[in-house]
């Protein structure tokens, strides 16, 4: 029983990995899309730049993760089966909203993931239901405001502090600034979400009885947690950072730099508090904030709308995800359940992927003009000269 | 109590501190780099040189700049320190 027990165990690791990349390639954006968009960084210097801190800043703070190891779900209830079917839930939520460009949040996937996968096993007296609403919904729905909020004031302040400066020194100026907020945006990243990977992580060696209920995540699931978050974010999700940065509001470098100064200050205290939110969600109504802040500055609302439906979606979509896997996994039973979820995981991973090349969104094109579609319309042959 | 009050707004003042706070200091300190002096040109209102050359300004926005980084050192080392609880003995 010991190694059927121990395969699992490393399979669901891998997992947790696998989804920690994610996580770091679909919220490259939220760090770095208005530098990218103001072209205060090149668009693959930011992403290195963004990969690095955000390995800094998984060690920096590890109160999120231990919210997500012992404040969501009866950590006595939990197994190794219910570990890896929610972490299938949250991989493919993510990589569907990701395909479609949304930037929904990795956070919910996790922890809808988990949640359903948790009720399919045990029932709703499984779930910690205060903990999940006081840390995690309402969170959801708060922070986004407050950061709208944060950043609507700076967008004013700066506009109205900068107003006897020329337009040029004015973009030149804030567009520097904008790489000191945009790094502290990735650090503030890095203590939020790679957090739950870690509290995943943790929460299976606890279901495997490897270590105590209570406890804090081992160093060597820190490292690893924070090494997958940062690949992830290094690889860049081109196809958010274009929505974010072009799509919801047309961004000058004050605002890039009110919008990330606002994530980055809302991001860090709210991880200081243990809250796990989305910093999905900060980093969007942020950038809405500093659309409200401009006089003139145009909010795409439809685009917003369609962010705000998948936010919705995420955590019961995610949660029938995760739900159906552990079914699948319980029916089958044992290690095969598991090893048949991760290979149909698998499967959907690569059928997501191949769709994804049909419009592709990569660096070169991230910046192009948006016209209502997150892959922009194939470039005309470039003239000659 | 589902929502901790004692954090919001904590978040919502010290949040309005840092990340509207902050920025507008960076603007201040942008002010005082570029006010005019010896090195404005001629060419007049159109310049794009974020360093006027006014000696005191230079010297104000090196304050300024300086107080952010402070400010941000600190901020991080207060993250770091209330996310790693001593071990209970």
């Amino acid at each position: 029983m010991r190694v059927g027990n121990d395969v699992v165990l490393v399979l669901v690791v891998i997992t947790a990995l696998g989804f920690d990349f994610t996580n770091g390639f679909h919220d490259t954006g939220n760090a770095m899309a208005t530098s990218i968009a103001t072209k205060a960084l090149e668009p693959r210097v930011a992403v290195a730049l963004s990969g690095v801190l955000n390995l800094v800043g998984a060690f920096l703070s590890l109160a999120v993760a231990a919210t997500i190891a012992n404040g969501l779900v009866s950590t006595k209830l939990v197994t190794l089966t219910v570990v890896a079917a929610g972490l299938s839930g949250g991989i493919v939520w993510n990589l569907v909203t990701w395909l479609l460009g949304i930037p929904s949040s990795s956070s919910h996937a996790l922890i809808g993931g988990v949640i359903g996968s948790m009720l399919a096993a045990a029932g709703g007296h499984a779930v910690l239901w205060h903990g999940l609403v006081s840390k995690v919904v309402l969170p959801a729905v708060l922070s986004p405001v407050i950061a709208a909020l944060v950043a609507a004031t700076g967008t004013w302040l700066l506009y109205r502090i900068s107003r006897s400066l020329t337009n040029s020194v004015r973009q030149h100026g804030f567009r520097i600034g904008q790489i000191g907020s945009a790094c502290m945006v990735s650090l503030a990243h890095g203590t939020n979400d790679a957090q739950k990977t870690m509290g995943v992580i943790t929460l299976a060696l606890i279901a495997n009885k490897t270590v105590a209920a209570g406890s804090n995540a081992p160093f060597w699931v820190i490292l690893c947690c924070a090494l997958a978050i940062s690949l992830g974010t290094y690889i860049g999700g081109w196809r958010v950072i274009r929505t974010l940065g072009k799509g919801l509001v047309e961004i000058e470098s004050p605002q890039g730099m009110a919008a990330e100064s606002a994530s980055a200050a809302v991001i860090l205290l709210s991880s200081s508090f243990g809250y796990s939110l989305s910093t999905t969600h900060v980093a969007t109504g942020s950038i809405i904030g500093t659309g409200l802040g401009k006089k003139g500055a145009e909010v795409r609302w439809n685009v917003a709308g369609r962010m705000a439906t998948a936010w919705v979606f995420t955590l019961p979509s995610a949660a029938l995800v995760g739900a159906g896997a552990f079914a699948l996994a319980h029916g089958i039973g044992g290690t095969l359940g598991v090893v048949v979820d991760l290979i149909i995981l698998l499967g959907v991973v690569a059928v997501i992927y191949w769709r994804s090349r049909g419009s592709k969104v990569d660096h070169n094109n991230v910046n192009d003009e948006w016209t209502g579609s997150v892959a922009p319309a194939e470039p005309e042959p470039a003239p000659a000269a | 109590m589902w929502i901790n009050l004692n954090a919001l707004w904590k978040i919502v003042v010290f949040g309005l501190l840092a990340g509207a706070g902050l920025p507008a200091l960076f603007a201040i300190g942008l002010r005082s780099l570029s006010m005019p002096g010896s090195r404005v040109q001629t060419a007049g209102a159109d310049s794009d040189h974020l360093v006027g050359g006014n000696i005191v300004g230079m010297i104000i926005a090196a304050i300024i700049f300086l107080v952010i980084l402070a400010a941000l050192g600190w901020c991080v080392f207060e993250v770091y320190q209330i996310g790693h609880p001593a071990k209970a003995k």
